[in-house]
């Protein structure tokens, strides 16, 4: 490579790192805790968790679950009812004001057994709600989702240049070279090369699948309209199901399963909310395979009729939204996974700092003018290189 | 064949890295609790570990 290129090379990956390294820093620094948040709502007692009781107990009708968690919250509407994947013993109601999306929601736990109410948690409080809300969306809905994908669009291509600018810097070094003995810049800049290498992978997938997932509101905006309005023409301009006119859920649940044998349901959407649409009660149902469980199989039903309307087929960009979550995540091989994430996201930051300070340093008076340097390097008989390829510092 | 070495020389490590990662990234997503998941810790732990190796240690083995 010549040294106009890795001029430019050096441009896009000073300017693409430093425009995202501060959001950068911020996301995976509030990421960490994300990592282990199931293990943190234990320890803080935030989690709720139905009692054991032996497989097969008879459950209570999900009319009557909803029953009981409107009578908590009078004057509000169903808007989702969701099932741990891990527990099926537990409903989640969440009631908003109206159908329409919003930040104003409460939830009820209800023991699907017993009818009783489990807690009341609030999902939009406390350390880890902070650090989700900081990770998401900065507290900025959309606007804030779409401005954090596209740092991550950033950080791609800070990715994509630095692997470019890898082989002119670590041309005479063997692998996992780290000059300690020389200056402190030199030793940053290789533990920079060192940990960006082997990060690389992981970055890259964590860094795509991240942004992938901020278009999420996007896609399924999308689907509504792509998909679901063709399949929802006859209802088209009829107004939301009233909530007296509609069939029980049970048997709307009870249908729906029936359609998808041996899928396990995983969310209730009801009429006029996001995930479905003013004329049905929609069912999310999940795969019993390790891979199919990842992905969701909406089921259609009539909200005034109980009978199941369609099936439709995930469409490709939901399908791939869906693999990037646990890609993302982490939470998808157990806890030395998780701790191998964590490991990984301090690498990052180390990655992120030092990239942060070599360019902090960079007017730095060398001890040494570079061709002397040189000169020393190969009268010492090491596989030390001169600093950076001299365009770099220019440029730098 | 110089050329060759020395590709393999930049590249064999990072590249290594780079295919164990992705395979342990992809085979949890298949196992559920299952060897898919321990592949993954070992392939996956592989670069953390190589990264923590030459990170740390205080003077280069030669």
């Amino acid at each position: 490579m010549n040294s106009r290129k890795i001029k430019t090379w050096a441009w896009v990956h000073k300017w693409s790192s430093l425009v995202c390294t501060v959001f950068m820093l911020l996301l995976c620094i509030t990421g960490l805790p994300l990592i282990f948040h199931h293990e943190i709502g234990h320890l803080l007692g935030t989690e709720v968790e139905a009692p054991k009781m032996p497989a097969g107990t008879p459950r209570v009708s999900l009319d009557r679950v909803l029953d009981i968690a409107k009578s908590k919250h009078p004057g509000r509407v169903v808007q989702f009812v969701s099932q741990p994947e891990d527990d099926d013993g537990l409903w989640f109601v969440t009631l908003t004001p109206t159908p329409q999306a919003t930040e104003d929601f409460k939830s009820v736990a209800i023991d699907a057994r017993t009818g009783e109410v489990l807690a009341q948690p609030k999902f939009d409080e406390g350390f880890i709600y902070v650090m989700f809300k900081l990770h998401v969306d900065l507290f900025a809905g959309l606007a804030g989702k779409l401005f954090l994908g596209f740092m991550g669009l950033l950080l791609l291509v800070a990715i994509v240049s630095g692997v470019v600018l890898y082989s002119p810097f670590m041309r005479k070094l063997d692998f996992g070279t780290v000059r300690r003995e020389k200056r402190p810049r030199l030793k940053w800049l290789d533990l920079h090369n060192l940990l960006g290498i082997v990060t690389l992978v992981w970055l890259f997938v964590v860094g795509s699948t991240g942004m992938i997932n901020t278009w999420a509101d996007l896609l399924i905006k999308y689907w509504q309209h792509d998909q679901l309005s063709s399949l929802l023409a006859p209802y088209k301009n009829e107004p939301i199901v009233a909530v007296n006119e509609r069939a029980s859920v049970q048997r709307s649940m009870d249908a729906a399963m029936q359609k998808t044998p041996g899928m396990k349901l995983s969310f209730v959407a009801f009429p006029g909310t996001s995930f479905s649409s003013p004329h049905h009660t929609t069912f999310f149902v999940r795969g019993n395979e390790p891979f199919t469980s990842k992905l969701f199989q909406p089921v259609l039903v009539d909200a005034k009729t109980a009978e199941v309307t369609a099936v439709p087929k995930l469409p490709w960009y939901l399908t791939a939204l869906l693999v990037s979550q646990p890609l993302h995540f982490g939470d998808y091989g157990g806890m030395p996974m998780q701790i191998i994430w964590a490991l990984l996201d301090i690498a990052t930051i180390i990655v992120l700092g030092s990239g942060l300070y070599l360019w902090l340093k960079r007017g730095n008076p060398v001890p040494a003018p570079p061709r002397a340097a040189a000169h020393e390097a190969r009268v010492s008989g090491g596989t030390a290189q001169p600093e950076p390829a001299p365009a770099m510092k220019v440029q730098a | 064949m110089k050329q060759h070495q020395s590709f393999r020389r930049m590249w064999g490590w990072p590249i290594a890295l780079g295919l164990l990662t992705t395979f342990g990234l992809i085979s949890a997503l298949f196992s559920d609790g299952g060897l898919g998941d321990v592949l993954a810790w070992i392939t996956l732990g592989i670069p953390v570990v190589v990264g923590a190796w030459y990170g740390w240690r205080k003077a280069p083995a030669r």
